[in-house]
């Protein structure tokens, strides 16, 4: 082929390559993008019914309960102003702990309780998700406070 | 006193770094020979320089000086040598400090190994590595200086990460950032053939072992680091798509693309513009992954301690980096149109799709790591891309890789005859159609359309890997065999073979089970008998732990006991766990032990993982095949000499 040809050849195949790729991407995003949504937001109800959607929060102290011998655990977790229930059932991280930072992965019951399908605490005591972080200082509340009673002053603005 | 010997020594090496950069430069621009003469001695130095540091640095953390911050905040009394050792490049100052001695080292190794260079060429590629030197050098010092004091001196440190203190992990990062730092080579290389404008193949032949090395690095460097979130992380998986993960990924997505574009370039004289766009584009990405790495705007489990200071400065310098190689690529590549042409059925065509296919896959990575980024800072909404998209989104472009591979490798260049191909391609082809039905139904008694398309594409690749290597062994005395770069091909493609089958059968067979056990308790999980013998308390040297014993039988006979752990680090009072895992070539087994449930048992997680080791024992091949490849003789033969005899002949031994 000749350099023309060659070029035209290459440009055509990057573009429909892109393209199909370009295709392929948008359809499963859609299906694999999953939101990050504040406890006060999930308390008032503004979440996707019927996906997988992410929480995250501080773990409220002693709220964690387990019924003894089973791999099923339930806890609750807070923005410092609201706080909203989560069930789980399996092998929990390592540094998965009350009054400390935790992200959630799954969808709302018709119970109004989160079922989670995947827990992930931090690598770093230090070092908090920054959505997590974000989500706790719009709220300003003490966080000590809010740790010890779950929920201080929760207003969700039902909108 | 050693920490600020420490310290001067970089200052030194950056004002030396300096002299390395303008010296050369300006002087292949005046043909000044005694200004080049400086880029080596100035690489040298510099070299010595990082070294001092890097030594001062190991140490204080030998000698436990608490009064330096960085070992302050990374070591501990308690802390086994070999962990003190490698806590130097355990966070962000030190493995920064790695770097900045990984990208001298490779500079010396390039002036050493350059003596076949034309002087002015040598010159420029010796000053472009001093440029990048001075980068990093000032992102240190400015930045993030590991020789800042702790005043007072601690008494005891603050202990490493225990998810760090594993001789995998002891290794990981110098491995990948080998391979980082030397993308940085073939970098230098393009910047330095286009300032000279003087863009023979014979750069695309002086590139070539330069990036191979760093290639076969950057492989080792991911899947030691794939293995260690296997066994450390306790998740079990090898592979999370994780931000950091990727941005390791990348470069070598693209690096391999630029390895086989470097081929054609070197062979053919063909997608000269091409290879030096690739060559930018693997530094330029390795860069983007230290970037996103330190600058904590992605979220990740990999990203420790950050700093928006310290992503302001790569962030900087990316631009600075990344612009003047686009400006300096757009005005010199319009003047490096080839006339050569190529059949339609020819080895170029298939490496240009390779090519394609190789970048299509980066972007598509690329996409799925900024896109949580992008959507955040345009709506506001915070979303995360799960794995699963990845794992789709990825085979897109994989599965025609992986089937024009096979094809592409018993393809000449320029053209093929239709009739030759046909008949070599045929039986393997055959075969591996119907090894992929074969093998899952018969081995693992299910069958399904993307195991078909894993096994038969794994035994496709494994057989035309062999097919060149099988015919030299067979060939008659006295007729040339295959040479290194050929084998080199071979052993690295049937790495590849290796991978896509330990993935095709751990992705389809795999099995993970979280269950409650207690001492003298036996679940079952996939066919096998696991029973938790006993609980007991163990003594680390900076940790105490329960350990489970767990006996695991297969119809009544025991396959193996394993051991895993729940550690508490005395120091930094973190949990960890340590799992146990009975690894062998066909499966592992993998027990980890989880909380304790309250009634003496445990929460566990179990897992099947039949042939995983394949994934990384590819990745070893694959490693192994660039080895090969490198030392084939021809990257050793004078090139002066060569050069003055005549141009390099395009008819190089495929």
């Amino acid at each position: 082929m000749k350099p023309r040809q060659q070029r035209m050849l290459a440009l055509g195949l990057a573009a429909l390559g892109i393209a199909i790729a370009a295709g392929l991407t948008l359809r499963a995003f859609q299906d694999n993008m999953m939101f990050f949504v504040e406890v006060s937001d999930v308390v008032a109800g503004n979440y996707p019914s019927e996906r997988n959607f992410r929480i995250g929060g501080l773990v409220v102290g002693g709220s964690v309960q387990r019924e003894e011998g089973s791999i099923d655990i339930s806890f609750e977790v807070t923005d410092t102003a609201c706080k909203v229930p989560v069930v789980y059932s399996g092998v929990l991280p390592d540094l998965f702990r009350e009054g400390q930072g935790v992200v959630a992965h799954g969808r709302m019951g018709d119970d109004d309780v989160f079922h989670a399908d995947k827990i992930m605490a931090k690598h770093d005591e230090d070092y908090m998700a920054p959505e997590v972080a974000d989500s706790l200082s719009k709220h300003q509340q003490d966080i000590q406070e809010a740790v010890v009673k779950g929920a201080v002053e929760c207003r969700p603005d039902v909108s | 006193m050693f920490p600020e010997i420490g310290q001067f020594a970089l200052i030194l090496a950056l004002s030396l770094a300096i002299c390395q950069t303008v010296f050369p430069l300006v002087g292949a621009h005046r043909d000044d020979a005694a200004m080049m003469g400086v880029g080596r001695t100035a690489a040298t130095g510099q070299f010595l320089f990082v070294g001092v540091a890097f030594i001062c640095l190991t140490y204080a953390f030998l000698t436990d000086d608490f009064s330096v911050l960085y070992v302050a905040n990374h070591s501990q009394l308690a802390l086994p040598t070999l962990y003190k050792v490698s806590a130097v490049w355990g966070a962000h100052e030190g493995s920064l400090l790695l770097w900045i001695f990984l990208l001298a080292a490779w500079t010396v190794a390039v002036a050493r190994f350059s003596s076949g260079l034309p002087d002015a060429f040598a010159a420029r590629v010796i000053g472009v590595l001093g440029f990048l030197s001075v980068g990093f050098l000032l992102f240190a010092l400015l930045t993030s200086n590991p020789f800042d004091r702790l005043v007072p001196a601690a008494a005891d440190g603050g202990d490493l990460n225990p998810l760090l203190q594993d001789p995998g992990l002891a290794i990981h990062p110098p491995l990948l950032y080998i391979g980082y730092v030397g993308f940085s080579v073939a970098f230098a290389f393009a910047i330095a053939a286009m300032i000279s404008g003087d863009l023979d193949q014979r750069w695309a032949k002086w590139t070539r072992p330069w990036t191979t090395l760093a290639w076969l690095f950057l492989t080792l460097g991911i899947a030691l680091g794939s293995w260690w979130a296997y066994y450390e992380l306790g998740w079990g998986g090898w592979w999370f798509w994780d931000a950091v993960e990727n941005a390791s990924f990348m470069p070598w997505l693209i690096g391999t693309a630029l390895i086989h574009s470097l081929a054609v370039t070197e062979k053919r004289g063909l997608f000269k513009s091409w290879t030096l766009l690739l060559a930018i584009s693997a530094f330029s990405l390795s860069l983007l992954g230290t970037f996103l790495v330190r600058s904590g705007i992605i979220v990740s489990v990999h990203a420790f301690a950050t700093d928006p200071t310290r992503g302001f400065f790569i962030l900087t310098f990316l631009t600075v980096v990344v612009i003047g190689a686009l400006a300096l690529y757009a005005w010199r590549a319009p003047s490096l149109d080839s006339d050569a042409g190529f059949g339609l059925l020819s080895r170029e065509t298939f490496l240009l799709l390779n090519n394609v296919l190789l970048v299509v896959a980066t972007a598509l990575v690329l996409i799925g790591t900024l896109s949580p980024l992008v959507i955040e800072m345009a709506t506001g909404g915070k979303i995360s891309i799960g794995p699963p998209w990845f794992n789709i989104a990825f085979l897109v472009p994989t599965i025609p890789l992986i089937l024009l591979l096979g094809l592409g490798m018993h393809t000449a260049w320029r053209s093929q005859d239709k009739a030759i191909w046909w008949k070599t391609i045929r039986f393997p082809a055959i075969a591996a159609l119907v090894l992929g039905v074969v093998i899952p139904m018969f081995v693992y008694g299910r069958v399904s359309v993307l195991l078909v398309v894993g096994c038969s594409a794994a035994v496709w690749i494994v057989v035309m890997s062999l097919i060149h290597p099988i015919r030299s062994l067979l060939r008659e005395k006295g007729t040339a065999g295959i040479t290194r770069s050929a084998l080199g091909m071979s052993v690295a493609h049937l790495g590849m073979g290796l991978f896509v089958i330990g993935v095709t059968v751990v992705s389809a067979f795999g099995v993970e089970s979280d269950r409650a056990l207690q001492p003298g308790e036996t679940i079952e999980v996939a066919g096998y008998e696991f029973e938790m013998r006993e609980l007991r308390n163990v003594q680390g040297p900076n940790f105490s732990a329960i350990e489970a014993e767990i006996e695991i039988r297969s119809d009544g006979n025991v396959v193996g006991t394993l051991r895993p752990q729940k550690r508490q680090y005395l120091v930094q009072k973190n949990w960890m766990t340590e799992a146990g895992i009975d690894a062998g070539l066909d499966r592992d087994l993998f027990v980890a032990l989880g909380d304790q449930l309250g009634n003496g048992g445990w929460s566990v997680r179990i897992q099947y993982k039949p042939m995983i080791r394949f994934i990384w024992l590819g990745a070893m091949v694959m490693a192994l095949g660039g080895l090969i490849a490198i030392s084939d003789r021809r990257y050793r033969v004078n090139v002066r000499k060569k050069a003055e005899v005549g141009a390099v002949s395009a008819e190089a031994t495929a």
